[in-house]
C-alpha cells in the first residue's frame, strides 16, 4: 500500500475539490459494497455452520436463528459418523512433508539458478515451469497403475511425492526470484572465508531470503492441503485427505447443510488463517515472484 | 536467453571485471569440473521432476496405443492409432474440449476484467481499505472443494439456498440454478474464486506505477481516462498477461468445481473430468490415455505462447535486477 493519486488531484485543483471528494466517497462505498458481496458467501457458510439443521435449510433464510455447535459436534463424529481426524491428520502430514521435500530440493536448485547462474539457466527455469503446464490427468493413470502394482495405493507417501512434484516448479521460480535479490558480494565474502555450500545456505542465504522462503512454504502447504484429484483417485480409507473426506462425507451422510458448512469451515480454517496472515507474500509468491 | 556473465555483474555492487573473474576459471579441465560443481545443487530437483512428471507421461503415451479395458485385461493388445480415431470421433469428448475452452475463457476473461475494476477501486484511498481488501481475498483462500460445496448446497440449492432465499425476500422467481444454467453455475463459482487473485496481482501492478510520470501527465492537463489509457494500462500489461497465464494454467485443469457441482453432467464435463471418468469409472485405459495425450498436445500449443509471455516478463525482470 503505497501512495494514491487522489490527494494530489484534490489539492491541485481547489474548485473541483468538493466534487472529487464526493466522487471519491461514492467509489469508496462501491468498493465496500463489492467487498461485502464477495465475502458474503463465506460469512453465510460460517453462519449456517452454527445453525441447527432445520434452521439451516429454510427458505427464506433464517438469519436470526439461535446459534448452536451441533453442526461441529456432528462433524467430529459425535453423531456416529466417521471421524474426520484421520483425514485431517493425513492432509496435515501430506502437506507438511511435501513442503519440507520441496524446500530441500528447491533451495539448492534456486541457489544454482540465481546465484551461481549455471549455463542456460533460463532454459532450465522454463523447463521447470513447463512441467506445471503438463495437465495432471495426462500422467495420472500410469501413477495409479504403478501404485496398484507396488502396493502404494492408499499410501500417504505417494501423495507426498506427487505433491512435491506439483509444487516444486512454483517453489523453484519463487525462490529464484527471492535469492536473486541477495547481493552476490555477500555470498562471495562468505565463500572467501571458507564457507561451503551448506553453511552459505544456512548462515547467509536463509536469513536474508527467510521471508521469501516462508512465503514459498506457505503456498506449497496451501496447494497440497487443497489438492483434490490425486487424493480422490489414489487414496481410499487409510490415506484419505480432508478434501476427499469432505466430498465423501456429503455423499455418505446425505445432505445436512449445517454439518457440511461446519466441515467446510474446519477444513478451510488453516488456509484462511495462514492466507490472511501473509496476504502480501501470497500475491508475490502466486505470481512466481514476478510481482514485487 | 541472457548470458550468465553479462547478467551477473549488474546485480552485485562489485565492478563487473571482479565478478566475472570469480565465476570463470581460465584452465579448461578445471572449468569442466567446476561447471559440474555449479550444476550439482540443481540436479536433485531436476532429476526428481523428470522422473515424477515426464516418466508417467511417457507411460501414458505408450498406453494410448493399446486397446486396454481394465475389466478385460486379457484382451489388451496393441492397436496403433485406433484410440486416437475413437477419441476424435467421440461426440462427448469433442464436447468436453469445447466446454473446457468455453469454461476457461469465460472465467479468465471475466475475472480479469472484474479484478481490474476492483484493483482500480482499491488503489484509491478510502476508509477501511485494508478491511475491504481482506474481505475480497476470502474467496480465494477457501479450500476449492469447500467452496464448490458451499456454492452447490448453501447458495444454489433451489429449496433453501441463499440465492433463492434472497429472491423470496424480493418476490422474485425461484430458478433451479444448477439444472437451469449448469455451465454458468460452474463459471460463476470459479469467477468468484479467481477474481480476488486477479485483483491482488493487478493491485500490486497499480501500486508499482511510477507516480512522477502520472503527476507530470496531470500537470500537462491529461484527464483521468487519458492517464488510464496511455499510462496505467500499458504499465499493467505484463500484470494482465501474468494473471491471464496463471489463471489459465489452473482453470484449464479445474477438477474440483466440475466434480462437485455437476459431476460432469448437463454438458459441463471438461477434459480433466472426462478423462477421470474414462479411466476411473469406465476403466478404458487406452482411450483415457489417448485423450490425455491430446490434451497435452493442446496444452503445448497454448503453453508455447504462454511461455513466450512469461519469458518476456522474465527478461524484463532480469535486465531490471
Amino acid at each position: 500500500m503505497t501512495a494514491s493519486t487522489a490527494p494530489a488531484a484534490t489539492t491541485a485543483v481547489p474548485p473541483s475539490a468538493r466534487r472529487a471528494r464526493r466522487r471519491g466517497a461514492a467509489l469508496g462505498l462501491l468498493a465496500w459494497f463489492t467487498g461485502i458481496v464477495f465475502v458474503l458467501p463465506v460469512l453465510w457458510m460460517v453462519l449456517t455452520s452454527f445453525h441447527s439443521e432445520p434452521d439451516a435449510a429454510t427458505n427464506p433464510p433464517s438469519v436470526a436463528a439461535p446459534l448452536t455447535l451441533d453442526g461441529y459436534r456432528e462433524f467430529f463424529g459425535a453423531g456416529g459418523g466417521a471421524s474426520p481426524w484421520p483425514p485431517l491428520l493425513n492432509s496435515l502430514g501430506a502437506s507438511v512433508f511435501s513442503t519440507l521435500f520441496v524446500l530441500v530440493l528447491a533451495l539448492p536448485a534456486a541457489y544454482a539458478l540465481s546465484i551461481r547462474r549455471v549455463r542456460k539457466w533460463t532454459d532450465v527455469m522454463f523447463f521447470f515451469l513447463s512441467t506445471k503446464m503438463l495437465p495432471v490427468v495426462a500422467g495420472l493413470l500410469p501413477v495409479f497403475l504403478f501404485a496398484k502394482d507396488t502396493g502404494f495405493l492408499d499410501n500417504i507417501w505417494l501423495l507426498v511425492i506427487l505433491y512435491t512434484s506439483m509444487n516444486l516448479p512454483i517453489a523453484v521460480w519463487m525462490m529464484q526470484s527471492f535469492l536473486a535479490d541477495i547481493p552476490v558480494s555477500v555470498i562471495e565474502a562468505a565463500q572467501m572465508d571458507g564457507a561451503r555450500l551448506p553453511t552459505v545456505l544456512v548462515r547467509v542465504i536463509a536469513p536474508i531470503a527467510g521471508p521469501g522462503i516462508a512465503a514459498t512454504s506457505l503456498i506449497c502447504f496451501i496447494f497440497s492441503w487443497n489438492e483434490m484429484l490425486f487424493a480422490q483417485v489414489l487414496t481410499g480409507v487409510v490415506a484419505q485427505t480432508a478434501p476427499a473426506f469432505l466430498t465423501g462425507f456429503v455423499t455418505s451422510q446425505g445432505l445436512f447443510l449445517a454439518q457440511v458448512c461446519a466441515a467446510s469451515v474446519v477444513i478451510s480454517l488453516p488456509v484462511l488463517a495462514a492466507g490472511f496472515a501473509a496476504q502480501d507474500k501470497l500475491v508475490q509468491g502466486l505470481s512466481l515472484g514476478a510481482v514485487k | 536467453m541472457s548470458n550468465p556473465t553479462t547478467a551477473a555483474p549488474v546485480r552485485g555492487p562489485r565492478p563487473p571485471a571482479a565478478a566475472t573473474a570469480t565465476r570463470r576459471s581460465p584452465e579448461i579441465p578445471r572449468n569442466r569440473a567446476r561447471e559440474w560443481a555449479t550444476r550439482a545443487p540443481l540436479m536433485p530437483a531436476l532429476i526428481f521432476l523428470i522422473v515424477v512428471t515426464q516418466l508417467p507421461f511417457a507411460a501414458t503415451l505408450v498406453i494410448s496405443f493399446f486397446d486396454w479395458n481394465a475389466f478385460r485385461p486379457e484382451r489388451r493388445e496393441f492397436t496403433g492409432l485406433d484410440n486416437y480415431r475413437t477419441v476424435a470421433s467421440d461426440e462427448g469428448l469433442r464436447e468436453s474440449i469445447l466446454t473446457t475452452v468455453l469454461l476457461t475463457a469465460t472465467v479468465v476473461i471475466v475475472s480479469v476484467v472484474l479484478g481490474l475494476l476492483l484493483a482500480l477501486l482499491l488503489d484509491r484511498r478510502f476508509r477501511g481499505r485494508g478491511l475491504v481488501r481482506t474481505m475480497l481475498i476470502a474467496p480465494f483462500l477457501l479450500v476449492p472443494v469447500a467452496s464448490a460445496l458451499l456454492w452447490k448446497h448453501a447458495l444454489y440449492n433451489p429449496e433453501y439456498g441463499l440465492f433463492n432465499g434472497v429472491l423470496t425476500w424480493l418476490g422474485g422467481p425461484q430458478p433451479d440454478w444448477i439444472s437451469d444454467m449448469p455451465l454458468l453455475a460452474v463459471e460463476m463459482s470459479l469467477v468468484w474464486q479467481w477474481t480476488p487473485f486477479m485483483m491482488l496481482i493487478l493491485l500490486a501492478g497499480l501500486q508499482s506505477r511510477p507516480l512522477d510520470m502520472i503527476e507530470a501527465a496531470r500537470l500537462d492537463g491529461a484527464g483521468n481516462w487519458q492517464i488510464f489509457r496511455y499510462l496505467t494500462l500499458p504499465h499493467l500489461r505484463r500484470y494482465l498477461e501474468l494473471g491471464t497465464l496463471l489463471g489459465s494454467i489452473y482453470i484449464v485443469q479445474n477438477f474440483d468445481a466440475v466434480f462437485t457441482l455437476t459431476r460432469g453432467g448437463l454438458d459441463t464435463a471438461n477434459l480433466p473430468y472426462t478423462i477421470y471418468e474414462t479411466f476411473y469409472n469406465a476403466h478404458e485405459y487406452g482411450l483415457a490415455s489417448a485423450a490425455g495425450v491430446l490434451v497435452v498436445i493442446g496444452t503445448i500449443v497454448i503453453a508455447t505462447f504462454a511461455l513466450r509471455v512469461v519469458s518476456s516478463l522474465f527478461r524484463e525482470e532480469v535486465s531490471r535486477a
